[in-house]
C-alpha cells in the first residue's frame, strides 16, 4: 500500500516538473499558434544559465536567485528572437516557424557546446531540499514535495494573468480574432511579444528547475521537445489547465506502469496521446478552433500546369542531371542518389501537406516502412532488389492505410500530432522487436543487384525513380482527384456541400504519399546498406518538413528544390566543419529571412511580382469577408 | 576549419602537391586514414578520444611515421547516425582513398561501417562500439575491434558478482542493444557460477529519458540484496541521486557498467556513489611506467588528464600504425592479415588482436567507487587483462560466422 502511495508522490512530481516544462509552450502555443521548436533549446538554456549562476551565488537564497535569473535572461534572449527573426515571418505560410525556430534550435546546440564545453554538468542540489522525508515509511525526496506543489502554483498564477488581468484578456481575445482586436486600437505585435516572452520564460524556468535532479547535458532539448508537445497537444490547443491534467495522466501512467511492464516508458506516452486523438480529437480541454491562418488555396494564386518554357527548363535540368555520371566520381554519385531520395521523400510529403492541407509530423514512419518493407523482403525472403524496390512502397501503403484511417478524423495541429504518435510507436515496434528487425542494431547487408551496384547505375535508377514520381504526383495534382483534394482543404464545407467526402479524399491522399514516401525508404536502405530503427525517429520526419518549408509549402512542387538544398548543405556542412549544426542553423534562418514564402515560393512571387500586386487589390475585401464568416 | 587534416598532414600535403615531381626521389608519401566519429552527438567521449588519437599521429609520425611514410588523419563527424556513417566512409574510400577506416562510438554506427567497410573490402578498426554483434553474429573478415566487448566487461563484473553473498538480484538498463545484451550477458555468466542466484526485478528506461525517482522506488519494492546498474551519463546522474535519496542502495551492494570511467564518474563530484563494484578508467592511480609516460605526453600536450576516450583513440592509432608498418603495404587483405593475431604495447600493457574473431585482448579495470576530496573516484581496483575474459574458441567459432 506504502508503495502505491509513493509511487503516486513520485508521478504527481514528474507531472509538475513536466508541466513546468510544457506550460510555457501551451501558452506560445494555445496563443499565438507559433510552432516553436525552439522550447526545447530555451529549456536547455535555462539549465544552462542556472548552473552557471548556482556555482556562482550561494546559499538557498543565491540559488533560488540564480534559478529566476536564469529564466529572465533566457526569456530576454527569446524577447529578442521574437522582435528579430519571428515578427518577420508572422505573414509567412502555416508552420514556417517551425523552420525559423528549427534553424535557431541547431545553433543553439553548437553554442551551447562552444560556452559550456562537452561534458556532462551536474549542478548543486537544492538548499533545503537536499533530504527525504518519510511517507508511510517510505522515503519521499522533499525537492518532489517541492515541485508536487510549485505546479499547481504556476498553474494557478497562468489562470488568475489570463482571466484576470486586462493583458490575459486582451491575448485571448488575439487568440480568437486578430485582426478584430487591432481594430479596437491594440497593438498586438506587443501583445504577441509578451506572450512568446512569458513561454520562453516558463520554458527556461521548467530547465532551470531540472538542476537538482539530473544532469545538464547537450541532449536535453531534443529529449523535451517532443514530450512538451504531447502533453500540449493531449491537454487541448490553449488550455494551460488542459496541458496540466495531460502531464498528470502520463507521469502516473509510467509510474505505476513500470511497476508491470518495465519497458514501458519507451512508448507510453505515445501510446496514451493516440489514445486519447482517437477518443477525443481536440484533446482534453480544447475546442474546436478556427486556426486564423488562411490556407494555401487563399494565399496564393491557383496553381498552374508549367508552362511551356518552365517545362522544357525542368527538361533540361533532368539532362544535365542524367549526364552528371560523366563529370562525377563514385563520391558524388552516390550523394547524388541521397538527394534524389529525399526529393522523393520531400515531395511525397508535400503532396499531402501543400495539396492535401495535412500537415504531417510523422512522415517518417512511411518512410521508415518502406525501407524495413524492404530491408527485411531480402534479409528474411532472400528476395531480389528488384521485388524488394515494390514491397517498400507496399508497406509504405499499408502502413499509410492503417495510420490514415485514424488520423484524417482529425485536422490541423491535432492530426499532425497523430501523425506522429503512428509514426513513434512504429519506431518503437522496430526498436523493441529485436528477432525480426533486429533492434537498434538493425539489418545490414542490404546492397542492390548487382546491375545497379555500380554508383552511376544506381544513380541512373534513383534519377528515374525521382523523376516519375515527382511527375506522378504533379500530375495527380491537376488530375480530377488533385481539384477535389485541394476543393476540401480550401473550404471543406463548400467541398462537402457539392458532394465530395473530405474524409475520403483525403484518405487516399494519405495513402498515396504514405506509398511514395516509402519508395524513398525502400531506395534510401540499398543505398546505404543497411537499416536502423533512426529512419523511424522524430529527425527523419523534422527533415521532410524542413524541406517542404523551404522550398515553399504553397508551392506545387518547390520541396524538389528545399530537399536538394537541404541535403546538400547537410551533407557538405557536416564533412567540411565541426559546427555544422550553428553553420547549417544560421544558413535556414538567413533562407527563412530571404525567402518568407520557401525559396520557389518567393522567386515565383519575385517573378511574378507586378501580376500579383495587380491581383491583390482585388483580393483584400474578399480575404476579410472569409475571415468574418470563419470566426462565427 | 580544416579540422580533417592533421596540421602536420597539412603542411605535407601542401609541400607534396608543389612538388609532385620529386615524390618519387625519396620524398615521404602519406598514407591516409580515414576516421569517423560521433563529434557533434556525443562530445564528453569524442573530444578526449581525438586528442588521444591527435597525439597518437603526433608521436607516430615524430619517429619517423610509417616506414618513413607520413600518416595523415581525414577526421569526419557522423552526428550519431549510422546513415551518416556511411555517407562519411563513402567519401574516405571513394573520394579521399583512404587506405582504412577507424572510429565509431555508438554501436549501430559501428555496425553500420563494419558491414559497409565488408561489402567494400576496406579494414576497419572500431575503437568503442561495445556491441558482440560487430565480432561475432555480425562479424566479418574487415572487422576489427579495440575495447573490451559488451561480453568481457560483464563477464568481469559477473565474477565480482559471484563472489558477493547476494541472492536477490534486481537490474536497471537502458532499454536498447547495449543495455538489454550485458544484462543478458551478465545473468547467464553470473548464474551459470552461482545457480542459487535469482533476479527478482528488472526496470528498462528509456535511454536518456529515465524517470529516476519511480524507476528507483520500482527497483526498492522488489526488495533486491544487490543490483546491476547499466544506466550511464545523464540517466545515471538522476538515477544515482533519487537511490541515494530514497535509500535505495543502502544495505545493498551495486555492480555497475562504466561507472568507474571519468567521463561518467567525474561529473557526480561529492556525489559519487561509494562502494559500487564498476569497471572503469582510474588515471590518477595507474602506476606502470607505460601508463606514466602516456599520462605525462598528454598531459604536456593538452593541460588536463587523459579519458578513457583519450586512451581508446590514443591506442587505436598506434594499432593503426603497427598494422601497416608490418603489412608494408596498404592493400586491404595484407592489412588484415597483418592485424590478424598482431601484438602491440599499450598504456594498459601489452594487447594482442586475435585471429579467431577479431578482438582486441585490451582490459578494464575493475574496482570500487568512493569518494576523496569531493570527488569520485576508483579504490581497491585491478587490471583485468581482456584475453581472459573471453568464451572457449570453440565457443567463438559457433558464435561467429565461418567463411
Amino acid at each position: 500500500m506504502s508503495l502505491y502511495v509513493v509511487q503516486f508522490l513520485t508521478g504527481l512530481a514528474n507531472a509538475s516538473s513536466l508541466f513546468l516544462a510544457a506550460c510555457g509552450l501551451s501558452v506560445i502555443f494555445g496563443v499565438t499558434r507559433i510552432v516553436n521548436f525552439a522550447h526545447g533549446a530555451f529549456y536547455m538554456l535555462g539549465a544552462y544559465v542556472a548552473y552557471s549562476l548556482t556555482l556562482r551565488l550561494e546559499g538557498a537564497f543565491g540559488f533560488w536567485a540564480a534559478i529566476l535569473l536564469a529564466a529572465a535572461f533566457v526569456a530576454v534572449l527569446g524577447t529578442l528572437l521574437e522582435m528579430l527573426l519571428l515578427r518577420r515571418i508572422y505573414q509567412a505560410p502555416e508552420l514556417f516557424q517551425l523552420l525559423a525556430t528549427f534553424g535557431v534550435t541547431l545553433m543553439v546546440e553548437d553554442l551551447v557546446h562552444i560556452i559550456w564545453g562537452p561534458q556532462d554538468l551536474v549542478g548543486p542540489r537544492a538548499p533545503g531540499f537536499e533530504g527525504a522525508v518519510p511517507v508511510f515509511g517510505l522515503p519521499v525526496p522533499t525537492y518532489d514535495l517541492l515541485l508536487i506543489v510549485l505546479g499547481p502554483l504556476v498553474l494557478g498564477g497562468l489562470w488568475l494573468l489570463m482571466h484576470r488581468t486586462r493583458w490575459g484578456v486582451l491575448v485571448r481575445a488575439a487568440t480568437q480574432d486578430r485582426d478584430m482586436v487591432a481594430a479596437l486600437g491594440v497593438n498586438q505585435k506587443w501583445l504577441f511579444t509578451g506572450v512568446f516572452t512569458l513561454g520562453i520564460f516558463l520554458a527556461a524556468f521548467g530547465g532551470a528547475l531540472q538542476i537538482p535532479r539530473t544532469a545538464v547535458t547537450h541532449q536535453m532539448d531534443l529529449t523535451i521537445i517532443a514530450e512538451v508537445f504531447v502533453v500540449v497537444v493531449i491537454g487541448g490547443l490553449g488550455s494551460i489547465t488542459g496541458a496540466f491534467l495531460a502531464a498528470v495522466l502520463i507521469s502516473e501512467l509510467n509510474a505505476f506502469g513500470i511497476l508491470v511492464f518495465p519497458g514501458i516508458s519507451l512508448v507510453l506516452m505515445f501510446l496514451v496521446m493516440a489514445v486519447v486523438l482517437v477518443i477525443r480529437p481536440w484533446g482534453f480541454l480544447g475546442k474546436p478552433i478556427q486556426t486564423g491562418v488562411t490556407t494555401i488555396g487563399e494565399a496564393t494564386r491557383p496553381w498552374r500546369p508549367w508552362s511551356n518554357t518552365t517545362g522544357i527548363a525542368v527538361a533540361v535540368a533532368v539532362l544535365v542531371a542524367a549526364l552528371l555520371p560523366v563529370v562525377l566520381g563514385s563520391y558524388g554519385l552516390s550523394v547524388g542518389s541521397q538527394i534524389l531520395i529525399a526529393v522523393v521523400f520531400a515531395m511525397s510529403l508535400q503532396f499531402q501537406m501543400s495539396t492535401g492541407g495535412l500537415d504531417s509530423f510523422g512522415h517518417a514512419a512511411y518512410f521508415g516502412l518502406g525501407a524495413y518493407g524492404a530491408a527485411m523482403t531480402v534479409e528474411w525472403f532472400d528476395l531480389p532488389m528488384e521485388l524488394a524496390l515494390l514491397v517498400g512502397p507496399l508497406t509504405g501503403l499499408v502502413g499509410a492505410l492503417v495510420f490514415g484511417w485514424f488520423c484524417v478524423r482529425l485536422s490541423g495541429v491535432y492530426f499532425a500530432m497523430l501523425t506522429l504518435a503512428f509514426a513513434q510507436i512504429t519506431w518503437s515496434i522496430a526498436f523493441q522487436w529485436v528477432e525480426v528487425t533486429g533492434g537498434d542494431n538493425g539489418i545490414l547487408g542490404v546492397w542492390p543487384a548487382d546491375w545497379a551496384s555500380s554508383p552511376a547505375n544506381f544513380y541512373w535508377l534513383t534519377l528515374t525513380v525521382g523523376v516519375v514520381a515527382v511527375l506522378a504526383l504533379r500530375h495527380l495534382v491537376f488530375s480530377p482527384f488533385g481539384y477535389r483534394l485541394r476543393a476540401v482543404r480550401d473550404s471543406t464545407v463548400r467541398a462537402e456541400a457539392i458532394g465530395i467526402s473530405r474524409q475520403r479524399t483525403q484518405y487516399v491522399a494519405f495513402a498515396i504519399s504514405g506509398t511514395a514516401a516509402g519508395l524513398a525508404g525502400a531506395l534510401f536502405a540499398f543505398l546505404k546498406g543497411s537499416i536502423f530503427p533512426d529512419v523511424l525517429a522524430i529527425p527523419t520526419s523534422i527533415d521532410a518538413l524542413v524541406m517542404v518549408l523551404l522550398g515553399g509549402v504553397a508551392t506545387v512542387s518547390g520541396s524538389v528544390v528545399g530537399a536538394i538544398v537541404y541535403t546538400m548543405a547537410s551533407i557538405w556542412l557536416m564533412s567540411a566543419t565541426d559546427l555544422s549544426r550553428l553553420v547549417l542553423g544560421g544558413f535556414i534562418v538567413f533562407l527563412v529571412v530571404a525567402f518568407p514564402q520557401g525559396i520557389v515560393g518567393s522567386l515565383s512571387a519575385f517573378v511574378s511580382g507586378p501580376f500579383e500586386r495587380w491581383r491583390t487589390r482585388g483580393r483584400t475585401e474578399r480575404t476579410i469577408a472569409v475571415s468574418a464568416e470563419g470566426s462565427r | 576549419m580544416l579540422k580533417t587534416l592533421s596540421r602536420l598532414g597539412c603542411i605535407s600535403m601542401l609541400v607534396g602537391t608543389g612538388l609532385m615531381a620529386s615524390a618519387s626521389a625519396g620524398w615521404a608519401d602519406d598514407i591516409k586514414i580515414g576516421e569517423i566519429n560521433s563529434y557533434s552527438a556525443l562530445p564528453a567521449f569524442t573530444e578526449p578520444y581525438r586528442k588521444g588519437w591527435q597525439l597518437a599521429v603526433e608521436e607516430i609520425n615524430a619517429g619517423g611515421g610509417i616506414n618513413g611514410d607520413n600518416l595523415v588523419v581525414i577526421s569526419k563527424d557522423d552526428g550519431g547516425k549510422p546513415a551518416a556513417a556511411v555517407t562519411a566512409a563513402n567519401e574516405l574510400v571513394s573520394r579521399d582513398g583512404v587506405v582504412l577506416l577507424t572510429g565509431g562510438f555508438f554501436s549501430n554506427v559501428g555496425l553500420a561501417i563494419a558491414d559497409f567497410a565488408s561489402h567494400k573490402k576496406v579494414l576497419y578498426l572500431a575503437g568503442e562500439p561495445l556491441t558482440d554483434a560487430i565480432t561475432w553474429s555480425e562479424g566479418n573478415k574487415y572487422t576489427f575491434r579495440l575495447r573490451p566487448s559488451n561480453y568481457m566487461q560483464a563477464a568481469m563484473l559477473a565474477e565480482q558478482a559471484a563472489k558477493l553473498p547476494a541472492k536477490r538480484w534486481a537490474t536497471v538498463a537502458p532499454n536498447y542493444e547495449y543495455g538489454q545484451s550485458a544484462v543478458k550477458v551478465f545473468k547467464e555468466l553470473l548464474t551459470k557460477a552461482r545457480p542459487d542466484v535469482e533476479f527478482v526485478a528488472e526496470q528498462w528506461p528509456p535511454l536518456g529519458k529515465i524517470d529516476g525517482g519511480a524507476v528507483a522506488q520500482a527497483l526498492a519494492a522488489a526488495d533486491p540484496e544487490a543490483i546491476l546498474n547499466v544506466e550511464f551519463g545523464a540517466d545515471l546522474v538522476q538515477f544515482v541521486r533519487e537511490g541515494t535519496t530514497r535509500g535505495l542502495f543502502e544495505g545493498r551492494e551495486v555492480v555497475s557498467f562504466l561507472t568507474g570511467e571519468p567521463e561518467y564518474l567525474e561529473p557526480l563530484k561529492a556525489e559519487a556513489p561509494e562502494g559500487w563494484i564498476v569497471t572503469g578508467y582510474p588515471w590518477y592511480a595507474i602506476e606502470t611506467p607505460e601508463h606514466d609516460a602516456f599520462m605525462k605526453a598528454y598531459e604536456a600536450k593538452y593541460g588536463e588528464h587523459p579519458y578513457l576516450g583519450s586512451v581508446v583513440g590514443y591506442v587505436e592509432f598506434k594499432l593503426i600504425a603497427e598494422i601497416l608498418k608490418k603489412a608494408k603495404s596498404t592493400e586491404a587483405d595484407d592489412l588484415v592479415a597483418a592485424a590478424e593475431g598482431l601484438t602491440l604495447d599499450t598504456p594498459f600493457g601489452e594487447i594482442t588482436m586475435r585471429e579467431i574473431d577479431h578482438q582486441a585482448t585490451l582490459g578494464a579495470f575493475v574496482g570500487k567507487t568512493a569518494v576523496e576530496d569531493g570527488k569520485g573516484v576508483m579504490v581497491d581496483f585491478t587490471y583485468k587483462d581482456g584475453a581472459d575474459y573471453l568464451p572457449s574458441d570453440e565457443e567463438v567459432k559457433t558464435l561467429r560466422p565461418q567463411d
